[in-house]
């Protein structure tokens, strides 16, 4: 653990400097730069509309808010906003790649909030350890989760009325639990964790980094990933091709909820709360990124990359506009035309790509 | 130093109380015929405070308006900012998403606003946030919703819960007299939540004053549909209703429907938070609606006017303190048609 993957390359590279000549080396140099490029095309190369779009937004923002927008501070505030629907947006990502859609992930990481802060659990973690409500949040989203992927995987439900029926009755037993009131967390020690900085870096926002890294490695660099966009692509060819459709459609909702938990406790330590109101509409916030990012709503492609770009466009957005004073309703329009002009964007590039 | 300030402290506690009655003197001195709509204005004399000084940022994030109670507040905060030369008003987008609001604060404490005026969706929520504004040396004026740490604002200006149960209960008492057969029914808005239990428990209280009580008792939820099918069973439930109290006025609007619809006009209804839809039927009289009691939709515009003195160190007017107080709660009205032309311009549209 002591050494870090510098130090293991390093003494290889220094060998082969010695014996490797300049026309080696230029090549492999070359190879470099066609990997950059093959980079640019795969990665940066698809998403760089939503790299203009970002830019421009931000262009806009200097323009508009000079120093206001383009301040640490400010940068820290959109990040901050963008970690918790962010950690939903890249679980819903997984969803939709799979061919489905979770229309309860806000009621669930309601639920999570209110479980992880009952009065019980919050005793229990007074006794114990903070952890206890990190598992429960966790438990929480991921029993949802598990309850949304057994109805559609083998109760045959659509994922579009088994979440919607998910979203009601999640948030209504957040309410029965929480009997409509606000649970006010006295855990001192959950909250220092949670709101602390590491480098000048909230927690939540590395988190988030941490969900979007290992988001992205599992649907790009493993089997997982791999059968996802299987399933999604052509479930019934996944079916002949070996996987077991069913259980990886369950693991992909109980990936999402576990995502709920995560946010969960974002807010948690946010507000200091956990309430049956929180996360309101968090499944339409965490569609659009997703769809804007570029995963394919009908499922069989799916990018992280993009997801976490759509979240950043939607939250540095609304910083814009905050920082500007405008109007609820101008944002509201905007952000819908953003999702049809990226949408068209999308099936024109597709429909190139193609031919 | 610190003993000083203290001594202020108290002394603006008890400055609360009597702010009440001011603060109802302005509103019952409000002539109001130059806003058209809920600017919330008083004409009430402000001595020297309205004179121009130093320009002041401020901050204002209220919830969504998704009621029109909700859609005012931001209407008549944003009115009384355009009459001041020295405000600069930065609204937020309306918002029920705790996680946006905080944001929207930490917006305002990044851009170094003179003050911030804060309706929380949820006070709990809102609490560590607005803590940290005021840790940043920006005064926070809490609006409605209160904050659960005195420390997390400078001044809470609150409207009465229980003080609108009062009012109606009182004003039933007065109209039906000393019959102790009459039929009292309620409407209330979203049970459960502390606004509605205060209301309900100040209605009943004043209702055993005179030796009545709560006969039929039903819950809607702010909405016009809500407030139409609670109304509905409630008709089929009573017979005989002789006075009835809506918690809400939007919900009021759904209530006026069932009850026209059941064809019934043997009873006399009160409203609740003052909508300039139910003062214009209190106005025509030709509806049960009789009366209604106000929880004021100018509460943020009141906030921003604190807000103003606060940042330039001015002294709330009419009062002795030099500081502005730290808690003004507001005063819940009862309107009828003999003084509804007082109060008809400051209402809010549903």
């Amino acid at each position: 653990m002591s050494e870090s993957p510098l130090d293991v390359s390093d003494p290889r590279g220094a060998a082969d400097r010695e014996s490797t000549t300049r026309a080696e080396r230029d090549a492999v140099e070359q190879g470099r730069a066609g990997g950059a490029a093959a980079l640019l095309r795969s990665g940066l190369g698809r998403n760089l509309g939503l790299v203009v779009a970002l830019v421009l937004l931000c262009a806009v923002g200097v323009a508009t808010a000079g120093d206001r927008f383009a301040s640490t501070d400010n940068a820290l505030t959109i990040l901050r906003l963008a970690a918790t629907i962010g950690v939903v947006s890249i679980g819903m990502t997984f969803v939709i790649t799979g061919g489905g859609i979770d229309l309860s992930v806000g009621a669930i990481l309601a639920l999570a909030s209110v479980w992880s802060t009952t009065l019980a659990t919050q005793q229990m973690a007074q006794d114990t350890h903070w952890v206890v409500m990190v598992g429960a949040a966790l438990a929480v989203g991921a029993g949802c989760g598990l309850v949304n992927g057994l109805l559609i995987a083998y109760g045959g439900v659509v994922p579009f009325i088994a979440t919607l029926a998910m979203l009601a009755s999640a948030r209504g037993l957040a309410e029965i639990i929480s009997e409509r009131r606000t649970q006010i967390v006295d855990v001192p020690a959950f909250t220092d964790v949670f709101t602390s900085e590491i480098l000048g870096i909230p927690f939540i926002v590395i988190l988030f980094v941490v969900v979007a890294a290992l988001g992205w490695v599992l649907l790009n660099r493993t089997t997982f990933g791999r059968r996802t966009l299987a399933v999604g692509g052509n479930p019934e060819a996944a079916r002949l091709a070996g996987i077991n459709v069913r259980r990886h459609t369950v693991y992909l909702y109980v990936l999402v909820g576990v995502c709920c938990g995560i946010a969960a406790l974002m807010i948690i330590s946010r507000t200091t709360t956990g309430s049956a109101t929180h996360g309101q509409l968090y499944e339409l916030d965490a569609i659009a990124a997703v769809v804007i990012g570029g995963t394919l709503l009908s499922g069989g492609r799916g990018t992280i990359v993009g997801t976490v770009f759509g979240v950043l466009i939607f939250t540095t957005l609304t910083n814009v506009f905050t920082l500007n004073n405008r109007s609820i309703s101008e944002q509201s329009l905007l952000k819908g035309a953003i999702i049809v002009a990226a949408v068209l964007l999308q099936q024109r590039l597709a429909s190139r790509s193609n031919t | 130093m610190s003993l000083s300030r203290t001594t202020t402290k108290i002394a603006a506690g008890l400055a609360a109380g009597t702010t009440v009655l001011a603060l109802a003197a302005c509103t019952s001195n409000d002539s109001g015929d130059d806003e058209d709509l809920g600017g919330g204005t008083s004409e009430a004399e402000q001595g020297s405070n309205d004179e121009e000084g130093d320009t002041v940022v401020i901050g204002f994030s209220a919830p969504a308006a998704d009621h029109g109670w909700m859609g005012s507040i931001t209407e008549s905060t944003r009115n009384v900012a355009d009459q001041y030369g020295d405000v600069d008003l930065r609204v937020a987008e309306g918002t029920n998403d705790v996680n946006l609001q905080i944001s929207q604060v930490e917006t305002f404490i990044n851009e170094g606003v003179d003050a911030i005026v804060l309706l929380p969706f949820d006070g709990a929520a809102m609490t560590p946030v607005a803590l940290r504004a005021m840790e940043a040396g920006i005064p926070v004026v809490n609006v409605d919703r209160e904050f659960d740490d005195p420390n997390a604002a400078r001044v809470t200006v609150l409207g009465d819960n229980y003080g609108m149960g009062v009012s109606a209960g009182t004003y039933i008492c007065e109209q039906l007299g000393d019959d102790p057969d009459a039929v009292v029914a309620e409407i209330a808005g979203i049970d459960s939540l502390p606004l509605t239990q205060d209301r309900s428990q100040g209605f009943e209280d004043s209702l055993s004053e005179c030796g009545l009580k709560v006969s039929n008792r039903v819950a809607a939820d702010f909405t016009v549909e809500g407030g139409e099918e609670a109304a509905a069973n409630l008709l089929q439930a009573a017979p005989r209703i002789d006075a009835l109290w809506n918690h809400d006025d939007d919900q009021g609007v759904g209530v006026l429907a069932a009850i026209e619809n059941a064809g019934r006009d043997e009873l006399f209804m009160v409203g609740g938070a003052g909508s300039a839809n139910a003062m214009r039927a209190i106005q025509d009289g030709d509806s049960v609606l009789q009366a209604t009691v106000i929880y004021p939709s100018t509460q943020g515009a009141d906030g921003v006017k604190l807000a103003r003195l606060l940042v330039q160190q001015k002294a709330l007017g009419d009062l002795v303190e030099v500081e502005v107080p730290r808690t003004i709660q507001l005063y819940a009205p009862v309107v009828t048609s003999e003084n509804v032309d007082q109060f008809i311009d400051t209402a809010f549209e549903s």
